[in-house]
């Protein structure tokens, strides 16, 4: 039992979508011997043994061996092996949603063969190009296509292959379960593995020169038509969960190197603070244990866990606060907001004259939200292992971008990328830049300051006080109403930090707490959003202002993505701001929607959610409840990248203790063709569920000196008491339209649909997240004694 | 250096080492095991989840010296893909779980719950699991899923 679980190719174990274990790649790669396919003057290919491989185009080939991990290669995107088994490569992680198993039904219908021989590659850098990772729920919406034309165009060489060996015209061939057959002469077939099985094309696809999320590639094939889909569309189960629920598999933390350093980072809590001295002899009673320091990088390591974790408790460190501590606390956050210079001001939609419209309004409707600081808090403090060799560094990272992961550690090593090999492994939790992206780089600085493998984990105040955090924002709403109480002009401005003080994925170690810690600038990037809707006002003005970072350098309030980036503050806001103009002008909220919002899918999705999820139609509070329990209906509604999407909230408030129980959502959800609809479901209640908890409780503590959101108790989050009790969703297929995300659009739905039930049930605005017990037992206290008038 | 000896997963061990280091980093780095999470080294959140003499018990706060000579289960103690617990194959069937991490947590929080009240309630098992944490939100599947392990356990008698 002692210590000898073998390291393993984590990956393909994880994504088998059979959940069998055959043959590993790189088995039966080796094992095969290896055909050359060339392209030949009439069009055909023609079939060379290894021996001709020089004449194959562009790449220098090495018998049997791949051809270079290029996007323009097929090879880089699919492969068959003897036994029949297809992999595919995919340049973009899953993060437990079950992407992989919608990919691999894709990947099944264009190759014509069973979805259960389907095996996807997830991440690695050594096996994959940079599809982008793990980004803005793009994983079907932009990550499955390469997937889907080397699929297809794998599928159109290997019956041009097949007419060939079975001499007839590739119109007279059809596939069924990966075998060819002769339509006029049955008894000639050929299956995909007896055609090229364990080889490789050696065959180049159109790239549109991209890497990243818009990376695309195209082949000669023609897709199937939705039409004809069998796989694509079917509820096929997640076959990528049971390594997890027996325990059989692997996380991140999982992964034993031999002769690996466990480390601990020691990380001031004093924001700004600089490294003054460390008492070397406070951990001199921990077996092995030594300090590593590098500026006001700091950390221990030892040879056993427990010991890092103890002399990371022991060491004593004298830490030389700064000048003067930040400019603000929780308590003064907004004030500070609304006084801030403004570093950079976006109009990012601008729509007929605004400012004509507000001075020729009957009237005006104004409102301001605020939304605060979040913490991922992931489930488990990042971890990341790290082998810096002078030939080469290994990584194991969780990081949801691993291609800019090994990018920026050979940026904060000075190395060649190509000598870095980052391989993914799914961490505790990722939902945009957590601490994994630091945990790699420290992981690598430590491996190269040791001189050998290091495995660094952090302790829970490492994921929550330290986690780039979700930037805190205010948001200014303003509507100018006409006579008949049409919205003539809509203004709305948010003022928050930057969503991207730190980019979203690692490339660049200056974005790192080890380079900040190590003396490189932070490059506090700029950037913000506007709401994601399609009302169509006759004037409109949506902007963005970012305001300085609290501290510039290695900040525990650094901020950037996390799940939705920026949207569930600022549709909290306008779908609020929606609600409270539909109530002003005396429109029930989802026929006030349903006026601005006018495409036919808009519509169709108001509709359909209007008749699924029992909606009273109201045009005003229409006074207090009897009661201890105040009941409430409340509707949003958003675009997101192409994905639309709305739903209703029902909720109870506990007038005695404050506490708001979202009992039951029903979400209609339109994201163009549904690949699986089981995997949506579970992806959307999970998003849901989730903002949910931002919603009622999430809120980073901090004071002028540090973070104070170090814990579950200083940074809770929702408990299985909170989970609602039902959640029906309208699941809109348009088998037409290609895919859209579906993996975090539902959540800025959530916020605003609960404050406007909260507003249902008591006729009292809550404009400030979260909505917690004592902020609800305050605006309880201002709620009105009878009706509202419009 | 003292030894301190116990069973995990039926099987005597013994670990060379501090008495007060807790009970996870045996499992997980002496010992090489897997399942026990680190999730936040102060009981708040269950990943770190085993059976002390069938009581479901937070590792993470546990000295080893605390469980010398007693009984620990972890997850592959509680059932294998080839003779899974109920409540393994009803998270299999509901799909439950995203990322995975928490898994752990419920299921060996839940098993010991339903051992001990084989009838609870909805709002029993709620209160049984409330100190657990799951951050993707699986909350929903997986309420479903210990539903559907009560009533296979029940159907099977194997609840009194």
């Amino acid at each position: 039992m002692k210590n000898t679980t073998p390291l393993m190719d984590s990956q393909e174990q994880k994504t088998n979508a059979s959940g069998l274990s055959g043959p590993s790649r790189r088995q039966w790669l080796m094992s095969s011997g290896a055909l050359v396919v060339s392209a030949s003057a009439s069009g055909f290919l023609g079939l060379t043994a290894l021996s001709a491989s020089e004449d194959v185009q562009a790449q220098p080939q090495v018998n049997g061996m791949k051809p270079a991990l290029n996007p323009d290669e097929l090879d880089s995107w699919v492969a068959i092996a003897p036994d029949g088994g297809v992999t595919a490569y995919f340049g973009k992680v899953d993060l437990g949603q079950g992407l992989s198993v919608a990919l691999a039904q894709m990947v099944a219908e264009e190759l014509d063969v069973a979805y259960e021989r389907v095996n996807i590659v997830l991440g690695n850098t050594d096996q994959t190009v940079n599809q982008g990772g793990a980004s803005s729920a793009l994983g079907i919406q932009a990550g499955s296509k390469p997937l889907v034309q080397a699929a297809a165009e794998a599928r159109r060489l290997l019956l041009e292959m097949a007419a060939l060996q079975l001499n007839t015209t590739t119109s007279d061939l059809a596939v069924n379960l990966g075998v060819v057959k002769s339509l006029k002469d049955p008894n000639k077939s050929v299956s995909y593995q007896d055609l090229i099985g364990g080889k490789y094309f050696n065959s180049k696809v159109e790239w549109n020169k991209k890497l990243g999320n818009p990376l695309e590639i195209k082949g000669k094939a023609t897709l199937k038509k939705p039409a004809d889909y069998k796989i694509v569309g079917q509820p096929i189960p997640r076959t990528d969960l049971a390594w997890r629920i027996y325990g059989t598999g692997q996380f991140v933390s999982d992964i034993r190197v031999p002769g690996v350093l466990h480390a601990r980072m020691v990380r001031t809590p004093l924001a700004g603070a600089t490294l003054a001295s460390v008492d070397e002899s406070s951990i001199q009673s921990v077996p092995g244990a030594k300090v590593i320091r590098q500026q006001n990088f700091l950390a221990v390591v030892a040879e056993k866990e427990w010991d890092a974790v103890k002399a990371a408790r022991l060491l004593k460190v004298k830490w030389t606060p700064p000048a003067s501590g930040m400019p603000a606390n929780e308590e003064n956050l907004y004030a500070h907001l609304k006084a801030a210079p403004v570093v950079k001001r976006e109009e990012e939609v601008k729509v007929g004259d605004v400012s004509a419209a507000f001075k020729g309004a009957k009237r005006i409707i104004e409102a301001q939200y605020h939304w605060p600081f979040q913490s991922h808090a992931s489930m488990g403090p990042a971890c990341a292992i790290a082998d810096v060799k002078p030939d080469g560094v290994t990584l194991w990272t969780s990081s949801q971008k691993p291609h800019y992961a090994r990018d920026g550690v050979a940026n904060l090593l000075g190395i060649d990328p190509k000598t870095v090999t980052g391989h993914w492994v799914i961490g505790p939790g990722s939902y945009g830049r957590n601490d994994a992206g630091d945990a790699v780089m420290d992981a690598a600085m430590l491996s190269k300051l040791t001189g050998r493998p290091v495995r660094v984990q952090g302790m829970r105040h490492d994921a929550t006080q330290w986690d780039p955090k979700a930037p805190a924002s205010i948001h200014t709403a303003r509507a100018a109403i006409d006579e008949s109480g049409a919205v003539t002009a809509y203004e709305f401005v948010s003022k928050g930090f930057s969503r991207v003080s730190i980019e979203s994925n690692e490339a660049d170690p200056n974005d790192s707490l080890v380079g900040m810690e190590m003396g490189l600038p932070a490059r506090n990037g700029v950037g913000f959003g506007v709401p994601g809707d399609a009302y169509q006002f006759p004037a409109k003005l949506q902007a963005w202002e970012v305001v300085p970072d609290l501290i510039k350098q290695a900040s525990p309030l650094r901020t950037s993505h996390m799940r939705d980036p920026v949207g569930l503050q600022i549709q909290f806001a306008s779908e609020q701001f929606m609600d409270e103009v539909a109530f002003e002008t005396g429109v029930d909220p989802i026929a006030f929607r349903m006026r601005y919002a006018t495409s036919a899918r808009d519509q169709d999705l108001f509709t359909q959610l209007r008749d699924k999820s029992n909606w009273q139609t109201r045009r005003a509070y229409t006074g207090p409840q009897k009661g201890r329990i105040l009941k409430g209906q409340g509707v949003a509604y958003a675009h997101r990248g192409g994905t639309i999407l709305a739903a209703v909230a029902h909720i109870e408030v506990d007038r005695q203790t404050g506490r708001i129980w979202a009992r039951k959502f029903t979400v209609a959800h339109d994201c163009g063709l549904v690949v699986n609809p089981k995997g949506i479901q579970y992806t959307i209640e999970g998003a849901l569920v989730q903002a949910l908890s931002r919603t009622l409780y999430e809120e980073v503590h901090f004071d002028e000196h540090q973070v104070k959101s170090v814990d579950w108790l200083t940074y809770p989050i929702l408990t299985i008491h909170d989970t609602p009790e039902s959640v029906e969703l309208v699941l809109i297929n348009r088998p037409e339209l290609p895919p859209t995300g579906a993996g975090e659009a539902t959540n800025r739905l959530i916020p605003a649909s609960v404050a406007n039930a909260f507003f249902d049930a008591t006729g009292v605005r809550l404009r400030q997240a979260p909505l917690t017990p004592k902020r609800v037992l305050a605006a309880l206290k201002q709620a009105p004694t009878g009706p509202l008038k419009t | 250096m003292s030894a301190t000896s116990f069973k995990v997963d039926g099987q005597t061990v013994k670990i060379d080492g501090d008495p007060q280091m807790p009970l996870l980093y045996a499992l997980r780095d002496e010992l090489g095991l897997n399942n026990p999470k680190f999730g936040c080294g102060l009981a708040q959140c269950g990943a770190c989840t085993v059976h002390l003499n069938g009581v479901a018990t937070r590792s993470c706060v546990l000295p080893i010296s605390s469980v010398a000579n007693q009984s620990i289960t972890t997850l592959k103690g509680l059932g294998t893909p080839e003779h899974p617990h109920p409540l393994q194959s009803a998270f299999v069937e509901e799909q439950v779980t995203q990322c995975g991490y928490c898994v752990n947590a419920w299921l060996m929080t839940a098993a010991a719950l339903l051992q001990k009240n084989p009838h609870a309630t909805e709002a029993q098992i709620k209160d049984g699991l409330k100190d657990l944490k799951c951050r993707c939100g699986s909350h929903l599947a997986i309420l479903r899923a210990v539903k559907r392990a009560q009533t296979a356990l029940l159907a099977k008698g194997a609840l009194a």
